[in-house]
C-alpha cells in the first residue's frame, strides 16, 4: 500500500499536501482500492467554507457512494475538473493527477490531528 | 438461529482469488474479482465465469408433470419438446410475481426448473403445496451447483475443454452430457445478454469444472466474474431481476413480460387477474432510463420525478459500461412510458435529466 511520506492523513483515508497557506487533498491509496473502480465524483463547490471533519463532497463506484471529508478548516479554493471526465484517475493515480480539491487553510486551521505516513501505516495495519 | 449466509462449493476458491464477498440473499458470494468494468468489459468481448452455485434446481415429474406445470406457470409447457426450455414466471392469485424461472423440459414427464436463489424454500413450498396426483416435486438444489460460461467465446471455451467435435444445445436447449465427474446438464442460456451456457454439475464436482473451465478459457481471455458485473450486463441487456424489478406487487404484463404469458392456454395460476388486467389497460409499465450526460450512476429506490410531481422510483440502476451513462428501471405511469418521454432522477437532493428507452438498451451484434 502506497504511503507518501511527505504528506499528512486523515484517519478517514484522505491525504493532505501543504503548501504555506494552502492545502491540496486527495483520497488514499487505501481508499481507491477499497472503492474499486471510481465511476463518478461529485467535486465541491468553489468558495464553500469547510470545517476539519466535515463531509465536503462524494466519490461513487459501481457499488456504493463513499463520503468524502475534509482533514482541515478552509475555504475550497480549486476543484480537480478533469476527474468529471475521467474519474479513473482516483484509482490510477490518486496522490498526483487524482487530487480533488485545494483549499485556502483558515489562519487557525489545526493539522495537528492529522497522521504522518508511519502513524497512517499503523492505523491500516499493514493491510 | 444460526444466520451465517451459506456458502457454495466454491467460497474458499473465490476467497483465495481476492474476491470482495458479501452476503446475497443469504449466500456468501463474489461481487467482484479484478473489478466490475473489467469483468463487465470480458463478458461482452471475450468471456466471463459466475458461480451461479447458489441457484435452485427443482424437479418436477409424473404423468400429470405437464399438465399441472401449465397450470402453475404463465409460459406454455406444452411447446417444449424434449431438451427444451423457456422463461416462464410463478404467480400468485392476484397475478404478482412469486419468481422468475426457466422450465426445462428434460424428457416426457420430467422437467427441471430453475429458480432464483432468493426463492427456493418459498418456490419448492408453494409447489408442493399445490402438487396432487401424478406429479411429485423434488428440491434437489443443495445436490447441484453451477457455473455460467457467458460471452461470445463462451463456445469457443467449451469446445477447447470438451473437443472440438462436441454437440452443444442451440438457444434455450439442454443436453446431458454423461462424462467424468458428471452428469453434466448443459444449457444454452444467461443472464448477460452475451451468447452463454449455464452448466450443472453436482456440487462436489464444480470446484474441479471451475478450474477447468478457467484453464480452457484463459488463453481466448476468460475471466472469473462476480455479481457485480452479473447485475450491469442483465440491466444493460434489459432482463428484470426479482425483488427489485419483480415482486409480488406487480403484474408481468406490467414488467413487460407479456409474450412469456399465454393468456390463451388453460387456466394457470393468476390468469383471471391478469386477463382482467389487460382489458381494462395497464396503468403503469415498467420502462428502462438512460440518463442525459456524466452524472452520479443511479441506484434503486431513487424518487422520479415529471415536474414536480413524484411519479415512481427507480426499481434498479447502474452505470452502464458500454454506453458510459447511468441507466435505470422503473414502474411509471403509462403515460409517461413513451420512448424519448423526459424524467428526472433525484440523487442525494439533486434532479438529473433521464430518457424513456426502449428495452433492451443493449442487444448484441450477431456473428458476421
Amino acid at each position: 500500500m502506497n504511503i507518501p511520506e511527505d504528506l499528512l492523513y486523515a484517519k478517514t483515508h484522505e491525504w493532505l499536501r501543504q503548501s504555506g497557506a494552502s492545502a491540496t487533498v486527495g483520497i488514499t491509496d487505501h481508499a481507491q482500492h477499497e472503492l474499486t473502480d471510481v465511476v463518478y465524483v461529485e467535486l465541491p463547490t468553489l468558495g464553500t467554507h469547510i470545517a476539519a471533519g466535515q463531509q465536503i463532497c462524494v466519490v461513487e463506484s459501481v457499488k456504493a457512494a463513499s463520503d468524502i471529508y475534509s482533514p482541515a478548516s478552509g475555504t475550497v479554493e480549486s476543484v480537480n475538473d478533469a476527474l468529471t471526465s475521467d474519474p479513473a484517475l482516483l484509482n490510477t493515480d490518486p496522490y498526483g493527477k487524482g487530487w480533488i480539491f485545494t483549499l485556502r487553510l483558515d489562519t487557525d486551521a489545526d493539522l495537528s490531528g492529522l497522521k504522518q505516513a508511519a502513524a497512517y501505516g499503523e492505523q491500516l495495519g499493514g493491510h | 438461529m444460526d444466520n451465517a449466509p451459506k456458502r457454495t462449493p466454491l467460497a474458499p476458491v473465490h476467497e483465495s482469488l481476492g474476491a470482495r464477498m458479501i452476503d446475497f440473499g443469504g449466500w456468501w458470494m463474489p461481487v467482484q474479482y479484478q473489478g466490475i468494468l473489467e469483468e463487465h468489459r470480458a463478458v461482452r468481448t471475450q468471456a466471463g465465469l459466475f458461480d451461479i452455485s447458489h441457484m435452485g434446481e427443482i424437479f418436477v415429474s409424473g404423468p400429470e408433470a405437464e399438465v399441472w406445470l401449465n397450470r402453475m406457470l404463465t409460459n406454455n409447457v406444452a411447446q417444449l419438446g424434449n431438451g427444451q426450455g423457456q422463461y416462464t414466471l410463478l404467480l400468485n392469485e392476484r397475478g404478482g410475481v412469486i419468481d422468475d424461472l426457466l422450465c426445462f423440459r428434460l424428457e416426457q414427464g420430467h422437467y427441471l426448473l430453475l429458480v432464483n436463489a432468493s426463492k427456493i424454500e418459498e418456490d419448492f413450498l408453494w409447489l408442493q403445496s399445490h402438487a396432487g396426483a401424478g406429479v411429485t416435486v423434488d428440491n434437489q438444489s443443495d445436490l447441484w451447483a453451477g457455473l455460467a460460461l457467458q460471452g461470445p467465446e463462451a463456445e469457443a471455451v467449451l469446445r477447447a475443454l470438451l473437443g472440438p467435435e462436441v454437440s452443444l444445445p442451440a438457444r434455450n436447449q439442454i443436453v446431458s452430457l454423461g462424462i467424468p465427474n458428471g452428469p453434466i446438464l448443459l444449457s444454452r442460456t444467461g443472464y448477460t445478454g452475451e451468447d452463454g451456457f449455464e452448466w450443472f454439475c453436482p456440487a462436489q464436482t464444480v470446484p474441479i469444472w471451475w478450474e477447468k473451465l478457467l484453464e480452457a478459457g484463459r488463453p481466448l481471455g476468460l475471466l472469473p466474474c462476480g455479481l457485480g458485473a452479473r447485475d450491469t450486463l442483465r440491466l444493460e441487456a434489459g432482463f428484470t431481476l426479482n425483488g427489485s424489478d419483480l415482486s409480488p406487487e406487480h403484474t408481468p404484463l406490467e414488467a413487460g413480460l407479456s409474450s412469456f404469458v399465454k393468456l390463451d392456454k388453460d387456466d394457470f395460476i393468476g390468469r383471471t387477474a391478469l386477463t382482467a388486467q389487460r382489458d381494462s389497460g395497464l396503468t403503469r409499465r415498467l420502462v428502462a432510463l438512460v440518463m442525459e450526460g456524466k452524472t452520479p450512476p443511479p441506484r434503486p429506490h431513487y424518487p422520479i420525478f415529471n415536474g414536480e410531481s413524484l411519479v415512481g422510483e427507480t426499481s434498479s440502476g447502474s452505470l452502464s459500461p458500454t454506453l458510459g451513462l447511468g441507466i435505470a428501471m422503473a414502474y411509471l405511469p403509462s403515460a409517461l412510458c413513451a420512448p424519448g418521454t423526459r424524467v428526472e432522477l433525484e440523487i442525494r437532493g439533486r434532479r438529473f435529466p433521464a430518457l424513456v428507452s426502449k428495452r433492451p438498451l443493449y442487444r448484441r451484434q450477431p456473428n458476421a
